[in-house]
């Protein structure tokens, strides 16, 4: 852990050092995201009295950390240069799996391994699925997640019956729901990955890898990097990390609904990593701007509900975010 | 400095231009009469882009003033540019490849009838523009169907059917082959006679001659030098270029080795290659020229393994190799630096230690990329090969062309290649650079190491190379070597004017 955070600071320090002239203008995009999120917390605090109370706070990141957790694998197929929106029909059908599974494994902790287990190969399985469709069938990744969102939608619908899956593991939700030093455990997981995500993304080289196929394929590929393995490999990223959120969503509620369970998830988890500053166009963002903008939204969501805004206006709100975000993109870009 | 005959179409007064604190234009002062062609030569970094950007709006001089017709004008961006008649060739053309030939001459400016799109009337006029150009391109050709030097030949009738007074060509011939680039001097000269103002970039000192009345000549941001063509020779404009002496740009050749480092027969892909046989030995430098299309680049590739070879064995120091992709020839310790610097060879948004890391990261990991290690190695090729730049963590993006390519060269000498095929190495980079990279080369076949040099640049190949093989249409047309290598016998080769006489002999070499 400190090393880790050693080493960003090095980074950031000669970041700063080598842009010279234009510094304030480049950290200041560069930092957009922690400032937005500073803001924003100011501005709830002096809004509503309750948005500081620690319960609250930690309802928000519990919230936060389902959606946030599969933005950190959609990071990795955004800076590649891909999409996945399949991720809400993969949770609810991963969720619906893994209950049905643990009430045939029976009751007690052996099962409940065995399921998590299971959800982490099922992610692995249906995220190689979407990335074999798009390497080996070489349709574009908007296209085949899209058919695949449909699919696996439809097949938890079927598997289910279109009925509530509720668990009969008395133990499960404890997965979900626990606390550990009074954070929930979605939470501590959520920050687990993160770093384990960092890591990835900025000291391994398969991260490097994937800066370099989303910024330019044809330079990666001319760099002996086999880039429909990195490509690949992004989608079952993005499937693990739909695993894991689906065994705290599923375990923390002790059901699933297979219609409403991730609904719309796509399109948290796609804003998270925009508004995080990651290009759509690929090749740029950062780990910790995903987290941060889990966050962002995540408060956005609280502030609605404390003010008592409409619930149908959230979507308005949550869009006018979206927009906001890759708006100050493109002016990054243009300058 | 030049009486002047006439009013100046185009008069640059006390141009100054400053990025933050750097000052990159410092009081360029330049007067052109209609009909003048101006060429522009400079050292990477000198500002020649800098200026022709202001001229045609996409920058603003910090101060000073642009006249056209003595008339004071503000150029605010590029339309303003083009309603004072103001046209620039970009070096990456502006065209949409989806878009046939008229609808991207009139893009933008289309004729209407009626509210509706007049094709007829558009199609008459381009045909009429490429007769003027002496160029048989159908006007509903699509653009993505187009050779380069096409695709500029539709740039240049994009810009006349604006009616371009003034004409600025960015390195134009880098992307022509010698015929292609005659072509382009014919329509200069016509332009000329029309009284169309032309402004000249190239690093090719020769045809700079060739073509221009009188030169312009920048270092580190001045003008040290604006004069008839007629008195300067090319070693002049070198000197002037550089500020110092340029001392052979060519070193001489070293010996060559004795050990086979490359061995490759009958490399054949469909439609491409047939029957391909080269050797390259260590300590030696194999020259492959050919015309543009003749498959010089493609048996590289091929060789790489980036292209799939129907036949053909490989031997690498006397070993078979099976080379199926770019993975297994760095394996094998070949290297390969591709024409296309920017849209194969570099990631622009990355650092220079992350560029030049990207191939041989596996060398940083313990576990995790040791960053410092990744530095300390990109500083030492900023030293090695004096890369222009601040910092190893600067983006290449903002580096000029030279210096790019020497982070690329880094790149894959961070590889620690035996074998290097260098395809284009000196495109778009100025003299001193070039005289550098020679060099380096000539160090390199000293430590042994193979070097094969794929070059359109004739001098290039004859001053690098021990041996010259000349391709032409997929086939292997010829070989030359010692005082066989030389313009006439390359050419005569490449233009498949004769077939080499002796090349009996240089089957039975290889057998």
């Amino acid at each position: 852990m400190s090393q880790v955070s050693k080493s960003t600071q090095i980074n950031s320090s000669s970041g700063s050092n080598q842009r010279g002239f234009h510094l304030p203008q480049l950290s200041l995009s560069k930092y957009a995201p922690l400032i937005a999120l500073i803001i924003l917390i100011v501005l709830s605090a002096m809004a509503s009295e309750h948005f500081l109370i620690p319960r609250n706070i930690t309802n928000v990141l519990r919230q936060v950390s389902y959606t946030g957790i599969i933005a950190l694998g959609m990071t990795f197929v955004i800076i590649a240069g891909g999409i996945d929106l399949s991720v809400g029909s993969m949770i609810a059908l991963i969720g619906v799996l893994v209950v049905m599974l643990l009430n045939y494994l029976g009751d007690g902790w052996t099962a409940v391994t065995l399921a998590i287990g299971a959800s982490v190969v099922l992610g692995v399985i249906f995220g190689a699925i979407n990335g074999l469709i798009t390497v080996k069938g070489r349709v574009a990744a908007f296209i085949a997640t899209l058919a695949t969102m449909s699919v696996y939608r439809s097949l938890t619908l079927y598997i289910s019956d279109a009925g509530e899956v509720v668990s009969r593991n008395t133990f499960y939700p404890e997965v979900g729901g626990g606390y550990w030093l009074s954070i929930p455990i979605p939470v501590w997981l959520f920050l687990g990955l993160a770093i384990i995500g960092h890591l990835i993304l900025r000291h391994s080289a398969y991260g490097r890898h994937v800066c370099a196929v989303g910024s330019n394929a044809k330079v990666a590929s001319y760099s002996a990097i086999n880039i429909n393995r990195v490509y690949f490999l992004t989608f079952v990223i993005a499937g693990i990390t739909v695993g894991i959120a689906a065994v705290m969503l599923s375990s923390r509620l002790n059901s699933v609904s297979p219609g409403d369970a991730g609904l719309f998830y796509e399109l948290d988890v796609i804003a998270a990593v925009v508004i995080g500053g990651t290009s759509l166009s690929g090749g740029k963002g950062t780990i910790w701007g995903t987290v941060i903008g889990a966050i962002i939204l995540g408060i956005i969501n609280n502030m609605l509900n404390l003010l008592g805004v409409s619930p149908y206006l959230q979507g308005t709100v949550k869009g006018l975010v979206i927009l906001i975000a890759v708006l100050m993109q493109f002016q990054k870009n243009r300058t | 400095m030049m009486s002047k005959p006439q009013t100046a179409l185009l008069e640059l007064r006390h141009i100054h231009k400053s990025f933050g604190a750097v000052q990159v234009l410092h009081d360029i002062n330049v007067s052109l009469v209609a009909g003048e062609v101006l060429g522009i030569l400079g050292e990477n970094g000198a500002g020649k882009s800098t200026l022709l950007k202001i001229i045609s709006g996409i920058y603003h001089a910090s101060s000073g003033e642009v006249c056209v017709d003595g008339k004071v004008v503000s150029i605010k961006d590029a339309s303003s540019a083009k309603a004072l008649g103001i046209a620039m060739i970009p070096q990456e053309f502006n065209l949409i490849p989806s878009l046939n030939v008229f609808e991207n001459i009139f893009l933008g400016n289309e004729l209407k009838r009626h509210g509706w799109l007049d094709k007829r009337t558009m199609r008459e006029k381009t045909q009429s523009l490429m007769a003027l150009l002496e160029t048989q391109l159908p006007s509903d050709a699509m653009i993505e169907d187009l050779s380069v030097a096409q695709k500029q030949m539709v740039e240049i009738a994009k810009a006349l059917v604006n009616d371009a007074r003034i004409l600025i060509m960015d390195e134009p011939t880098t992307v022509l082959t010698a015929q292609e680039a005659d072509v382009l001097f014919a329509l200069v000269d016509k332009l000329k006679a029309k009284g169309v103002t032309v402004l000249f970039i190239s690093h090719k000192l020769k045809e700079v001659k060739r073509l221009c009345d009188r030169l312009l000549i920048m270092r580190d941001g001045e003008v040290v030098a604006l004069e008839k063509v007629s008195e300067l020779d090319e070693h002049d404009m070198a000197r002037l270029m550089v500020g110092r002496e340029l001392s052979q740009v060519f070193p001489a050749k070293t010996v060559g080795g004795q050990e086979l480092a490359l061995n490759v027969s009958g490399l054949t892909v469909p439609n491409l290659l047939s029957d391909i046989n080269l050797q390259v030995h260590c300590g030696e430098v194999l020259g492959i020229a050919g015309l543009m299309g003749s498959g010089r680049t493609e048996t590289a590739e091929a060789i790489m393994g980036l292209r799939k070879r129907s036949q053909g064995q490989i031997e690498v120091f006397g070993e078979v190799v099976n080379i199926k992709s770019l993975q297994d020839a760095v394996e094998h310790k070949l290297a390969y630096l591709s024409e296309d610097r920017q849209g194969s060879g570099l990631i622009m948004n990355f650092d220079l230690s992350e560029n030049i890391t990207l191939i041989s990261l596996n060398k940083y990991k313990k576990g995790l990329i040791q960053h410092q290690k990744t530095r300390e190695r990109a500083e030492h090729y900023r030293k090695l090969f004096s890369i222009k730049t601040e910092t190893v963590s600067t983006p290449l993006v903002n580096l000029s062309g030279g210096n790019q390519q020497k982070v690329y060269l880094s790149k894959w000498m961070d590889t620690e290649p035996k074998i290097l095929i260098l395809d284009e190495p000196t495109r778009g980079i100025d003299v001193n650079t070039k005289k550098e990279i020679y060099h380096f080369i000539r160090e390199l076949t000293e430590q042994g190491i193979a070097v094969i040099v794929i070059s359109s640049e004739m001098e290039e190949v004859i001053g690098l190379a021990h041996r010259v093989m000349v391709m032409r249409e997929g086939k292997v047309q010829g070989e030359l070597c010692g005082a066989d290598i030389n313009e006439q016998q390359i050419m005569y080769l490449a233009a498949g004017l004769r077939e080499q006489q002796d090349s009996n002999n240089a089957q039975g070499k290889r057998a």
